[in-house]
């Protein structure tokens, strides 16, 4: 792993703009982008809301390189509507993905979403499923589309089927990979059942640390564009298959889990059966006590995804 | 209508569908010929990690079956289910996991056609109805992406400013008529003619590829999504 040095300073990954990240993940000079701001794409929806729209709405999408490899790379701007998938934003993703079929050339997703954009839901719902036909398509192709959740709105909602949908995934600490959002489910099912503003429930429940620990990733990096940029080369080196015998092994593992972790009450429950002694421990250790423990103990993936 | 009228208006030649625990399962046959599949989510059933990976088990199992058999999958479920158990199990692989199988089945030469009869939310719709190669409807269907009163949580706006859009706005309001103009639904079924041979009409058609973008164009109900991506593709390609 990379260390910060002069040369090549820590940069928060959570802090950074899905450009900042780019332009850092990216070998220098690389990046070329499709259907950039100067073409002011807008929203044709969120004015009826009287909300304001970004001339990229909320995603960048184009062409790269990574350590000399040629990629297809998205970022979503979780600063912008929370990362929220709407038309055009989803649109531009299931291009590059179609792209991505036909040229073979990888693709790397920053995520940074809270799910469908919800002043124009029914456009971004159905985004959701296109991007995700667009994505087996690909894996079908023998295309890689690798993942990384370490952004500041997380990846919830429907972009957390997309990454489901990825041959692999790297995540940080601060990375949050789950369906429905802390709040969605205290809205509806009350505080008893998810108190949001338990921040370190929210971790032990969807951070990146217990993700890790269950195989729902397979990559664990520091919050840092130089951890993102290895960890995005290693999960490059993983295979891309997609077919019945990926998938059977996804349906064993998936059962696996349940039949080992079903009836834990909290994430401290089940890193405890994963054997690790003091799970209490678990959300303050630092990156190496961490992956020192996490890679003895932890459920990996074995690329059953 | 209801899933035993469904399934008999389906299947003349009869069937063997059984019901447990809110999923159907089963095959029937709609003539001398042709036996289908069948998969199901019924009574408003919010899927959780359990019954996504039962639905993922028995696709899988069909998927690999050399027979070119249609599955058709009835729909009328609930949103994911929404607690901290199913998100701790990880719903978010398993909801995927479904859509994947879903994919698996098709590839594999199964037609995969979704039937949504009721409800379906959020990221139950997508792993259900929407991963199906292709998705009809009944009339009376009622899919959403998400209820108001967490729609208002997020969008930090009321339940009554709310209401008044949905009512005025069909890319952000619930309901069939709305779906279908986004072009998720491919065509809405009769239910005072055979169901059958309805059914046996989708067969017929060789299997299309993923029109729901054009769809949204020509129906009006998404403007810009198939510009949209078609553009990057073009500029993808021409990069190189």
């Amino acid at each position: 792993m990379t260390s910060p040095s002069p040369a090549n300073p820590h940069r928060s990954w959570y802090e950074e703009s899905a450009r900042g990240r780019l332009s850092h993940l990216l070998d220098a000079g690389s990046f070329s982008e499709f259907l950039g701001p100067q073409r002011r794409e807008l929203s044709p929806h969120l004015a009826l809301f009287n909300l304001p729209r970004q001339f990229d709405d909320g995603i960048v999408v184009g062409a790269g390189a990574l350590a000399g490899r040629p990629v297809l790379v998205a970022a979503q701007e979780g600063r912008f509507m929370g990362g929220a998938i709407g038309e055009v934003h989803g649109a531009k993703l299931t291009g590059l993905l179609h792209a991505a079929r036909q040229m073979k050339r990888d693709v790397v997703i920053l995520f940074d979403t809270g799910g469908v954009r919800l002043q124009e839901a029914n456009a971004g719902e159905l985004a959701i499923s296109e991007i995700i036909r667009a994505t087996v398509q690909a894996r079908a192709a023998g295309v890689r589309v690798i993942g990384l959740l370490g952004g500041r709105a997380g990846c919830y909602g429907g972009g957390s089927l997309i990454a489901g949908c990825c041959s692999a995934l790297v995540i940080s600490e601060q990375g949050r990979l789950s369906v429905s959002g802390p709040e969605v489910i205290e809205t509806n099912k009350g505080v008893e059942e998810f108190d949001s503003k338990d921040r370190a429930l929210v971790w032990r429940t969807m951070g990146g640390k217990h993700r890790y620990l269950i195989g729902g990733v397979d990559l664990f990096v520091a919050d840092d564009v130089a951890a993102f940029r290895a960890g995005a080369l290693a999960a490059l080196d993983r295979p891309a298959t997609l077919d019945q015998a990926v998938l059977a092994a996804e349906q064993a593992r998936l059962e696996r889990r349940l039949a080992r972790f079903g009836d834990a009450a909290d994430g401290t429950e089940v890193w405890a059966r994963l054997g690790i002694n003091q799970p209490t421990d678990v959300p303050d250790m630092d990156l190496d006590a961490f992956l020192t423990i996490a890679n003895r103990q932890r459920e990996g993936a074995d690329a059953a995804r | 209508m209801q899933p035993a009228e469904i399934l008999t208006s389906l299947f003349p030649a009869g069937h063997q569908v059984t019901e447990e625990a809110g999923l159907l399962a089963g095959s029937g046959q709609v003539d001398g010929q042709t036996t289908v599949d069948v998969v199901g989510i019924t009574g408003k059933t919010y899927p959780g990690v359990d019954e996504a990976l039962t639905l993922a088990g028995r696709i899988l199992a069909i998927a690999a079956r050399p027979d070119p058999a249609p599955l058709l999958f009835l729909v009328d479920s609930g949103s994911q289910r929404m607690s901290r158990r199913d998100e701790l199990m990880g719903l978010s692989e398993t909801l995927a996991h479904l859509a994947k199988a879903l994919w698996q089945a098709e590839r594999a030469g199964h037609r995969t056609i979704g039937l949504l009869y009721g409800g379906s939310a959020a990221g139950a719709f997508i792993a259900t109805a929407l991963a199906c190669g292709e998705l009809v409807a009944l009339p009376g269907a009622w899919p959403e992406v998400m209820d108001l009163p967490s729609m208002a949580r997020v969008t930090k706006l009321s339940v009554d400013v709310l209401k008044e859009k949905a009512a005025t706005t069909p890319v952000f309001a619930p309901g069939l008529d709305n779906l279908f103009a986004t072009g998720a639904i491919a065509e809405i079924w009769d239910p005072a003619q055979p169901l059958s041979e309805q059914l046996k009409a989708v067969l017929a058609r060789p299997a299309a590829g993923d029109d729901r973008a054009r769809w949204g164009l020509d129906r009006g109900g998404r403007q810009k999504a198939a510009t949209i991506a078609q553009e990057v593709e073009r500029l993808a390609l021409a990069h190189g």
